[in-house]
């Protein structure tokens, strides 16, 4: 009989087990340098930043210090771009979920006439390469006197945004029973009721995800947001990090550390609704 | 059909005073917003955009402009090289992760860090690293070897090979996650069966993974190269574009014709990337959207 928690000492299994180390190894290695090398400055004081070292030989916070008492040139408007960046990331994620949302329950449940199409046009947006579509956006933003304006990015993000909620929150839509719409008019219910007291708690998942997804689009996002903003007191943090770059004897140490402060929020929103993101997201995001 | 609301036979309702049942009235004001937002950021943009490219001087300035014809052939290689790299390394990876073991559950938690963490600072990471002067990796090397090392981004091919593997280091996670759905779906039956029948490793992969994984695999991969068009930021934040120009790629060159304030060279430059880029996303929405 064997004892519990002793397993057979076998050869093969070491030799399994030594090759996928051989594996494991270098991928944890790979994926963990950057943010290492990040959080390693953030933590180490000029000098010992600029030496090599894998560990500083004085360990500090004073970075973070510097950073939250905005004690640098660089650094003088933190907590406004801080603000802003969170702004512009919870609009976006309210004003997608609000127009994805109606926009598939339009399609999905009542079927609109024309609704097929919109859906093809969101899909062809969707593959547009968000670079691609910035030169004219930038052009037309100026148009509507919106430059400098945070609209601008909020605008632009929900419309980079929302082709994808849509897709997202139509599939899952389908998959929810026709009958409960056809019993909710039987009880009599306005559409509008059906949207809110039967439609919404049941798509709450995809809700939470497709919210997840449009905030972090917003809060990472470079590209648009250093082209549309440009005021210190109007960017968002990205294109305070990227700013650093002006100068030549740029504080680096500064640098990453706003930069690992700014990185926080999204991973930890990321892990708090993994289990939402993985399900909802990556099941839309290619059919086979 | 009258499998919504709009039943018109089948449903008891007010009598219609017009063609629209009050379902599909309540279904194009709520489409409304997002047409609305569609014409005027989408279609309004993409209209003036492809105005101002219309003179055929734009791409005669652009033929002759050196920086151009550079980027397009970088663009080309982002594309077919780094894109088929990071493919086949997913693929190879997502077989790891499909292993069940407690640490590789764990070590899949932090390998999506890159994806789940903004790109900016680890990019401009990994370029303080690859400094030549005060870089942890020129570090290393001359302790190592007591020679200086290489002037990692000064050189057009090696900045290059930078930013495609700071692409790969980013997106990896992201393909490796989807192409682990694709294998957890096969049937393990089938593995068993090969198993007992003593098929080598190899015979497995290419009799039973593959087969099922195909469609999945190459639909990845277009959409991939389709999205690495749009990167911007693992070339601008890594290289901008330098040394001399020589590393742009067409997503961070028409941002430079902008900056230059020569907004119709911006989108003739994007204008020549669509024959390209139009047949892929064609094929993605046949792909997609049945």
């Amino acid at each position: 009989m064997k004892l519990p928690g002793v397993s057979e000492f076998s050869w093969r299994d070491v030799a399994t087990e030594a090759r996928l180390l051989l594996i494991g190894i270098p991928v944890f290695l790979w994926t963990m340098i950057p943010i290492y090398h990040m959080f390693l400055f953030a933590i180490s004081p000029k000098e010992d930043a600029f030496s090599g070292k894998l560990w500083p030989d004085h360990p500090t916070l004073h970075n973070f210090q510097i950073v939250f008492k905005q004690q640098h040139y660089f650094l003088r408007d933190f907590y406004i771009q801080f603000w802003n960046s969170t702004v512009i990331a919870v609009s976006v994620g309210v004003l997608t979920l609000v127009i994805a949302t109606s926009a598939a329950f339009a399609i999905s449940r009542l079927k609109v006439p024309g609704g097929r199409t919109v859906l093809n046009l969101a899909l062809f947006t969707y593959f547009i390469p968000a670079a691609f579509l910035a030169v004219p956006m930038y052009r037309t933003m100026g148009n509507y006197g919106l430059l400098n304006n945070h609209w601008s990015l909020i605008l632009a993000m929900v419309t980079i945004a929302s082709p994808y909620a849509i897709w997202v929150l139509k599939q899952a839509s389908d998959k929810l029973p026709v009958e409960l719409d056809e019993a909710a008019v039987m009880d009599g219910a306005t559409t509008l009721q059906i949207f809110r007291l039967v439609y919404l708690p049941l798509m709450m998942p995809s809700l939470v995800a497709i919210g997840t997804y449009a905030v972090l689009l917003a809060w990472n996002e470079y590209l648009y947001a250093f082209l549309l903003l440009s005021n210190d007191r109007e960017i968002t943090l990205p294109v305070a990090l990227g700013n650093f770059l002006a100068a030549d004897d740029s504080p680096w140490e500064l640098l990453m550390t706003t930069g690992f402060i700014y990185a926080l929020p999204p991973a930890a929103v990321y892990y708090a609704f993994r289990r939402y993101m993985v399900g909802g997201l990556t099941a839309g995001a290619v059919k086979s | 059909m009258a499998i919504t609301l709009s039943g018109d036979q089948a449903m008891p309702g007010p009598p219609l005073s017009s063609r629209l049942t009050p379902a599909q009235v309540w279904g194009i004001i709520l489409l409304a917003p997002y047409l609305l937002v569609f014409l005027a950021f989408v279609v309004y943009p993409v209209c003036y955009g492809l105005w101002l490219a219309r003179a055929p001087s734009n791409y005669v300035a652009l033929y002759n402009d050196p920086i151009f014809a550079r980027a397009a052939v970088n663009t080309l290689i982002f594309l077919v090289i780094g894109i088929n790299i990071k493919m086949l390394i997913a693929l190879f990876l997502s077989g790891f992760f499909a292993q069940q073991r407690t640490w590789i559950k764990w070590l899949s938690v932090i390998f999506i860090l890159p994806w789940a963490v903004p790109s900016i600072p680890t990019i401009l990471s990994v370029r303080f690293m690859l400094n030549p002067e005060w870089g942890m990796i020129n570090h290393y090397i001359f302790s190592l070897t007591g020679d200086d090392g290489p002037n990692w981004l000064n050189d057009p091919t090696v900045a290059l090979t930078m930013a495609i593997a700071v692409h790969i280091w980013k997106s990896l996670p992201f393909w490796t996650l989807i192409l682990i759905t694709g294998r957890l779906a096969i049937s393990h039956d089938l593995f068993e069966a090969a198993e007992v029948d003593g098929a080598s490793w190899w015979q497995k992969f290419r009799y039973i993974t593959w087969p099922s994984m195909q469609t999945l695999y190459i639909t990845c991969t277009l959409l991939s190269m389709i999205w690495t068009l749009g990167d911007f930021n693992s070339v601008y934040l890594l290289t901008g574009g330098g040394p001399a120009d020589l590393t742009h790629v067409l997503a961070t060159l028409g941002i430079r014709y902008l900056r230059l304030d020569q907004l119709s060279l911006a989108m003739a430059s994007i204008v020549c990337a669509m024959p390209f880029v139009l047949p892929l996303v064609y094929f993605m929405m046949k792909r997609l959207s049945r």
